[in-house]
């Protein structure tokens, strides 16, 4: 399968749309709560002159520290006589206008400074660096304090200057998020376009790196808020300016007397930085998609609760007369959004000892997952819902991932289709072949060492001491996957499952490792099982063909049956799909009809 | 025949002067008006980045690119905006190539209204041009997440043929699709051809694909052109021993005649001491 067409189920959960953010927020109660706090509270906090019933600093003898409930004073009144209901409402607009002027500059500071740092090349990004990380070295509660001089006491003044020291952070995600936007082809197709730099940063890039950015504001609210109580706690700033950090100070002076005027604000102010910070999470869980439910990670071939596995254990003693491979009636589900999907639906296969069996499909067939039940290597949330595979006679599905560990490697082994991602890019190749040396077949070091030195040269390999000293990234791709060969026959397996082995290689390439499969395989006998999508390595290398198509095998023959006389429909609208080089040039639509 | 592209001599360094590594060493070759040419190469060949030289996309070192007689080798911002109604591409990976967050009509009308279309005779290009591509008109209301591989290169096509260009830079259009698919979208492109005389610089790793879409071919090794001429011509008679290798070593899909080409092959490399050059 080609790594670009991912499988239907990987695309379920890849890609979230705006509209399913919304759907996904809606069904969060956390964030359905802490969103209709902040609402209210900003609606209260933004209508508070008309709907306290008293002014901020209005002051009357007969309400010093009354008791809550006094009639006019709802929360009773605190040390100088001011109504604190009134006061908690305009502690609020005072919140919300820090908020708004904090997160705002910290946003539009951050945002156009890592849109411009990580579109443009790296003279311009090498300065956005030097000045967030001189900005991030201020420390910030005592430079907002030793400002204050210059802010004049107006709480406004120091949230701008606050935003400005919060600015590093957006500025470091947004830059992280571009740089990886930017290698997306759909930026280059838009300056193929013409577009200008600018166009590409607002339309293209600013709105992919959207989401972040909007979490990242719910928290920088959220710290606004929190940083200009601190300082009106502390006393810096006008005292005119009604906020919680001068109402919690006023009541803690008074914490004997009146214990509740201290909880008052602290309960306003907690309630509503901590929703915005809850809220903040719920919204980055929603644009990271709907959470897959945690499952058990446990391996080996797990059977559906609802299959009868009559196979399982029947048939556990080899008998000489039995296949290399016999999969009989084998169906593997997927839990989907709604219900089980089943994406191998009763494939039945043989591979005889010694026999090169192609299984041919094109994306989404069940091909691979066919040859990963075979291997146990299925993926945990998959279930073998019927069926059976069996070994040299020995049934697999059902068996622990302990016993199928000690199959693998020994009598079944595994190449894969991109070589450079299945070999540890921190360990040489040396050091890894002779591991798995060690292991499988228990030999001392030496043995291991010598044996793998051995196998590289068996895989044409033409410098084998080079290369088992060689780290992943210093060889090519097709010398990895020479290596990997050579690991999957260390142990003389005598079956080779290959995944499309040859898919990520150029043609030269594929030629000769087609042609060092096929000697290995005369030379140790072994029974390849070859899952591609490529007819011409069909014809190059295998015996027998099994055509699948949707999760079913629709066709099985010797591979000169099927390509001279096809007999299902889809198999002869493959074979009629291939373009061959040698066709006449003219008869240039090959496709037409379907 | 006046070509509609020449590219000559054209030269591409990555890295800076003094450790960079050069990827093509003088490549030249030229385009005639509603003509495919198809660029053969293997990976590291340099063919991706004669494409992307062509759209801009990468300096040039050395060399010209010339489009319609007019030098376009370092062409402006404002050269290039003017230069998108010409030339366009459709690229490899349908799946980076269609922006998530947008709508497909806002994907495909965006480069309309840049060159001054109004919105409404956008709206009703963007119907046309999905008709054109075999696409449903409610297309334009849905994201490119909703749409399969080979629909999505549709779309990527529609894309490119807004402005009804004379170029498009096809860079591996359909190594990422299913067999059936890929004939579709070959045919499709072969198809848009006749209709609108639009030229092809057709990149593909794949001598089949090349075969069946291209009028000439220009084979690429290593950052040279090692071979050029009509496509017929270099396949069944290959002058230069790498596309003679090249051509051995792809496979047909023909138990018999890939036999005989795996004798023929060996036949060509036992002149080579050791098999393995990879």
């Amino acid at each position: 399968m080609s790594t670009l067409i991912p499988d239907p189920a990987d695309q379920q959960i890849s890609t979230v749309g705006r509209r399913s953010v919304w759907r996904q927020l809606l069904r969060d109660p956390q964030a359905i709560i802490t969103g209709l706090i902040i609402v209210v509270l900003s609606i209260i906090g933004l209508l508070s002159p008309l709907i306290s019933p008293h002014g901020p600093n209005a002051a009357s003898l007969d309400a010093i520290n009354a008791h809550p409930g006094t009639p006019g004073y709802l929360l009773g009144g605190d040390e100088s006589g001011r109504d604190i209901l009134s006061r908690l409402f305009y502690s609020l607009q005072t919140s919300l206008i820090a908020a708004v002027i904090g997160a705002g500059v910290a946003l539009v500071i951050g945002v156009v400074a890592g849109l411009i740092g990580g579109y443009f090349g790296s003279a311009v990004r090498s300065g956005t660096e030097w000045l967030f990380s001189l900005i991030l070295t201020f420390p910030g509660l005592i430079t907002l304090i030793v400002l204050l001089p210059l802010t004049g006491g107006d709480y406004r003044w120091t949230m701008l200057v606050l935003g400005v020291l919060l600015s590093p952070g957006t500025y470091r995600i947004v830059r992280n998020l571009v740089l990886s936007v930017k290698k997306e082809l759909y930026i280059d197709a838009a300056r193929v376009s013409g577009l200008s730099d600018i166009r590409i940063l607002g339309r293209h890039v600013l709105f992919s790196v959207r989401g972040p950015i909007i979490v990242n504001t719910a928290f920088l609210m959220g710290s606004a808020i929190a940083s200009q109580s601190g300082l009106a706690f502390l006393g810096v700033g006008a005292k005119d300016v009604p906020s919680f950090g001068l109402m919690i100070y006023s009541g803690f002076n008074n914490i004997y007397a009146e214990p509740l005027q201290f909880v008052w604000p602290c309960v306003a102010l907690g309630v509503y930085t901590g929703s915005m910070v809850l809220f903040g999470n719920s919204l980055r869980d929603a644009f990271s998609g709907p959470r897959p439910k945690r499952q058990k990670i446990a391996q080996g071939l797990k059977v559906a609760t609802t299959a009868i596995p009559t196979a399982v254990g029947a048939a556990s003693v080899a008998r000489a007369d039995e296949p290399m491979l016999a999969v009989e009636d084998l169906g593997i589900s997927f839990p989907g959004t709604s219900g089980a999907r089943e994406v191998v639906k009763g494939v039945s296969l043989t591979v005889d000892q010694g026999e090169v069996v192609g299984l041919v499909g094109e994306s989404g067939s069940g091909k691979t997952q066919t040859a990963f039940a075979v291997l146990g290597v299925l993926a945990p949330e998959a279930r073998v819902t019927r069926g059976s595979v069996r070994l040299e006679g020995r049934e697999l599905v059902g068996l622990s991932e302990s016993e199928l560990r000690s199959l693998r490697g020994r009598v079944v082994s595994y190449i894969p289709q991109e070589p450079m991602s299945n070999l540890d890019p921190s360990f040489t190749v040396g050091a890894q072949l002779s591991e798995r040396a060690r292991r499988t077949l228990k030999l001392s070091r030496r043995a291991a060492r010598q044996t793998v030195l051995d196998l590289l040269a068996r895989v044409e390999i033409p410098d084998p001491e080079r290369v088992f000293r060689s780290y992943p990234h210093e060889i090519s791709g097709g010398m990895a996957q020479r290596v990997l060969i050579a690991g999957a026959v260390a142990s003389r397996p005598r079956l080779l499952i290959a995944d499309e082995p040859t898919t990520a290689l150029d043609v030269t390439v594929q030629a000769e490792i087609l042609d060092l499969l096929r000697d290995l395989q005369k030379e140790f006998g072994m029974a390849i099982l070859l899952v591609t999508h490529n007819f011409g390595v069909v014809a190059d290398i295998c015996d027998r063909i099994a055509v699948m198509q949707g999760g079913e095998i629709v066709e099985t023959g010797t591979t000169r049956e099927v390509f001279h006389t096809p007999k299902h429909a889809y198999t002869r609208g493959l074979l009629d799909a291939i373009l061959d080089e040698s066709s006449d040039g003219d008869a240039r639509t090959v496709g037409a009809g379907r | 025949m006046s070509a509609l592209l020449t590219v000559d001599q054209l030269r591409v360094r990555f890295g800076t002067r003094r450790r960079g590594t050069e990827v093509l060493h003088g490549v030249g070759f030229e385009i005639a008006e509603s003509e495919t040419l198809g660029l053969v190469g293997e990976s590291g060949s340099g063919k991706t980045t004669i494409g992307r030289a062509v759209l801009g996309l990468v300096k040039a070192s050395g060399g010209s690119i010339r489009f319609d007689g007019q030098d376009i080798t370092s062409a402006g911002r404002r050269q290039r905006r003017a230069l998108a109604k010409d030339i366009q591409v459709v690229f490899q990976d349908p799946y980076s190539s269609l922006n998530p967050a947008m709508a497909i009509g806002d994907i495909l009308s965006e480069p309309l209204l840049l060159q001054g279309v109004t919105r409404r005779d956008a709206r009703a290009r963007v119907r046309t041009l999905l008709d054109q591509v075999g696409l449903p008109a409610d297309t334009a209301d849905r994201r490119p997440q909703e749409f399969s591989g080979g629909q999505r290169q549709r779309i990527a096509i529609a894309r490119a043929l807004a402005p009804e260009p004379r170029l498009i830079v096809c860079d591996e259009p359909v190594s990422a699709l299913d067999l059936t698919t890929q004939a579709r979208v070959l045919d499709l492109l072969r198809e848009i051809q006749q209709r609108t005389k639009v030229a092809y610089l057709f990149i593909s790793h794949d001598l089949a694909v090349v075969r069946h879409i291209s009028d000439r071919a220009c084979v690429l090794y290593r950052g040279d052109v090692v071979e050029t001429g009509q496509v017929g011509q270099v396949i069944s008679h290959p002058e230069h021993p790498y596309t003679q290798r090249l051509i051995l070593a792809s496979p047909v899909a023909d138990p018999d005649r890939q036999a005989e080409r795996r004798r023929q092959r060996r036949e060509l490399l036992g002149s080579r001491p050791g098999g393995a050059s990879a």
